[in-house]
């Protein structure tokens, strides 16, 4: 651990809660450019529904395409956030402290914004009334309430819920010490926020046990959530291909290995913005930079047994599949980008301490990862629905067309607008637990050195 | 008779320990004087007794009434909707699991939450004897006591260092 600087209440009170309380000079030129990429997301979802799916690139077998390979993608994205915040705070890692909130954030945003995607997708999303009522009595026919298509909404809902109630209840003394220092509507709004909590030392033992307490409670619905979206493929009757038992494990630390790239790339982001020199440090991109090496390394093994466990099988459908992910034009040529931008440019180059520490680096490292597993993605959906199935009688191949492919991009938009308006309202960097940093903090003397130590009940 | 509080401010956490030490040697007892902080401070650095609560009951509540409502829910809608579907039975065990596992996370996850807040005896409506340097890092010691002892715990703040006090009934502060 390096050397860190002494800091006051106050100081940190300034700092952290600045961009908040004023308004930085880029905000509105960056939150109008996302906001207008969000919008043409909007008008071309608007014309989808005017027009119909024919505007999309899918057709029969490939029924399933870049809308669905971004839902998986924004799930896997959020499944980060609350993984490392839990796993942090369960261990006291002292690193945690800059990275859990935005790590939280991002789960809530993305998978709010994944949470979009199935209605986008199905191209007339009121008929989400179906699942609830049944829609035709004379003929009966019902909605299939065991289907594995039910299980993602339960997941999904349980999983953003406990997110968000994670995110409120770590955010209370946060939102008392905004409430001490506006006025006007803010202050009335963080009035209500607060509920109006005083700090005094029940509150912060209770919230001490809260921040333990829900992390082992949400640690569960985070395994559970990424296996289910992964049953969603593995238990489909339809497509041989995916029925791999590997599926749940290899989808869940495939979330983890683009959700941890996505937290180092927001923490950048948070860096460069607003200026937090102090309290993002290249420490806590090496220690980022060594998870990410330990969690690179474990999925590029799923990845390793999933192709070796298809073609080792001999059977048909599993050889089919991987013979046009691997040999096909163009999926060799997305296979190729996935496999060099999501493994062999990232694991290599976090195995050296200076890239771990490089802050630039590590950015342009974790957007490579998340091209890498988007394409991951894509190269599972896309290639399993596109091979002819027995008793198919048309068949054809895929590609997104410019409605998808804005909608898609809109998504990133929408994801960064959320987490941009939110720095606008409330702190993005714990402010309490940088304080409680501070507190037990000390200087250790061993021998001839002077160490940075931390106390730790 | 009437209860009065006084709020003495400290700037140092050493003083404030000691304002409560003098406090508790005064005869204040637990529930007649609270510290408030802008930080987490370790427990016991204020001399104070460790916080009991309750909190570990709420999420096996919730996780019982998250897992019932989801079972009725699976057999619910499946009995309601009884559609045989690949051979197997109407109430098939699989898909009944995830939907109860869920159901019960997400029950045990909303009463920890509603847990921490009620254990934490929040929402507070009204913030009482308050001063927002607490969150600027003084420590404010906070005495409610009967009237007739108001002096003994202003004597016991003053003499322990305290930089300021804030009474409740003039709303002012007064050195």
């Amino acid at each position: 651990m390096e050397a860190r600087e002494r800091l006051t209440e106050a100081q940190i009170n300034e700092d952290l809660l600045g961009p908040t309380l004023r308004t930085p000079r880029w905000f509105w030129p960056v939150a109008g450019f996302l906001a207008l990429v969000v919008l043409a997301g909007v008008v071309s979802f608007g014309l989808m529904i005017n027009r119909g799916l024919g505007l999309t690139g899918l057709d029969r077998p490939v029924m399933w395409g870049a809308l669905i390979t971004t839902f998986v993608f924004w799930v896997g994205i959020s499944h980060a956030g609350v993984m490392i915040s839990s796993i942090l705070r369960l261990a006291q890692a002292e690193w945690r402290r800059p990275v859990t909130r935005a790590a939280e954030l991002l789960t809530v945003f993305a998978l709010s914004t994944a949470a979009i995607f199935p209605l986008i997708h199905v191209g007339r999303p009121w008929r989400l009334l179906y699942w609830f009522l049944p829609y035709d009595f004379p003929r009966m026919v019902w909605p299939n309430v065991r289907s594995p298509l039910i299980w993602d909404p339960a997941a999904i809902f349980t999983y953003l819920s406990g997110a968000s109630l994670f995110v409120f209840v770590a955010l209370l003394p946060d939102f008392a010490l905004a409430r001490d220092r506006t006025r006007g509507w803010r202050h009335r709004l963080y009035s209500v926020l607060s509920l109006g909590f005083r700090g005094s030392l029940r509150q912060w033992k209770l919230q001490a046990i809260a921040g333990i307490l829900l992390s082992a409670l949400i640690l569960p619905v985070f395994v559970s959530v990424h296996s289910i979206v992964s049953w969603d493929f593995a238990v489909a009757m339809s497509v041989d291909g995916w029925h791999a038992t590997i599926f749940a494990p290899y989808f869940v630390i495939g979330a983890v290995h683009s959700g941890v790239a996505a937290v180092v790339t927001v923490m950048a982001l948070m860096l460069w913005l607003f200026g937090w020199k102090r309290y993002i440090r290249p420490e806590h991109f090496d220690s980022l930079g060594k998870l990410e090496l330990a969690v690179g390394i474990g999925w590029f093994y799923f990845f390793f047994l999933e192709v070796v466990f298809g073609l080792y099988g001999l059977g048909g459908p599993d050889l089919a599949m991987k013979q046009m992910q691997l040999t096909q034009w163009p999926w060799s040529l997305l296979f190729g980008i996935f496999i060099v931008t999501a493994a062999f440019i990232p694991i290599p180059l976090w195995m050296f301490r200076r890239v771990r520490r490089s802050i630039l680096a590590m950015f342009l490292v974790s957007i490579s990862v998340n091209i890498g597993m988007w394409f991951e993605r894509f190269l599972i959906i896309v290639p399993g629905l596109a091979r002819k199935q027995p008793f198919a009688f048309s068949w054809g191949t895929y590609s997104p067309r410019p409605v998808e492919l804005i909608i898609v991009a809109a998504s990133f938009a929408l994801v960064l607008l959320g987490l941009l308006l939110f720095t606008r309202l409330f702190p993005p960097i714990p402010i309490y637990d940088m304080k409680e940093g501070q507190v037990l903090h000390q200087d250790l003397q061993v021998g001839r050195r002077r160490v940075p130590g931390i106390v730790r009940e | 008779m009437a209860r009065r509080s006084v709020l003495g401010l400290f700037r140092e956490p050493e003083a404030a320990a000691k304002a409560v030490e003098s406090l508790q040697a005064n005869g204040f007892g637990e529930n007649e004087y609270e510290v408030l902080t802008g930080t987490p401070y370790p427990e016991g650095a204020f001399g104070e007794k460790p916080v009991k609560h309750r909190l570990y009951v709420f999420p096996f509540i919730g996780g019982i009434s998250g897992l019932s409502v989801a079972l009725l829910l699976t057999i619910g809608t499946q009995v309601t909707q009884p559609l045989v579907t690949g051979g197997k039975p109407i109430l098939s065990l699989p898909p009944m699991a995830i939907i109860s596992y869920e159901g019960m996370m997400l029950g045990a996850i909303i009463f920890t939450v509603l847990g921490i807040i009620f254990e934490s005896r929040l929402p507070r409506p009204a913030m009482g004897l308050y001063d927002r340097r607490i969150s600027e890092g003084f420590v404010g010691v906070l005495v409610s006591c009967e009237e007739d002892r108001l002096g003994a715990a202003e004597r016991a703040l003053r003499d322990a260092g305290a930089n300021d006090m804030k009474h409740d009934t003039s709303g002012g502060s007064r050195q």
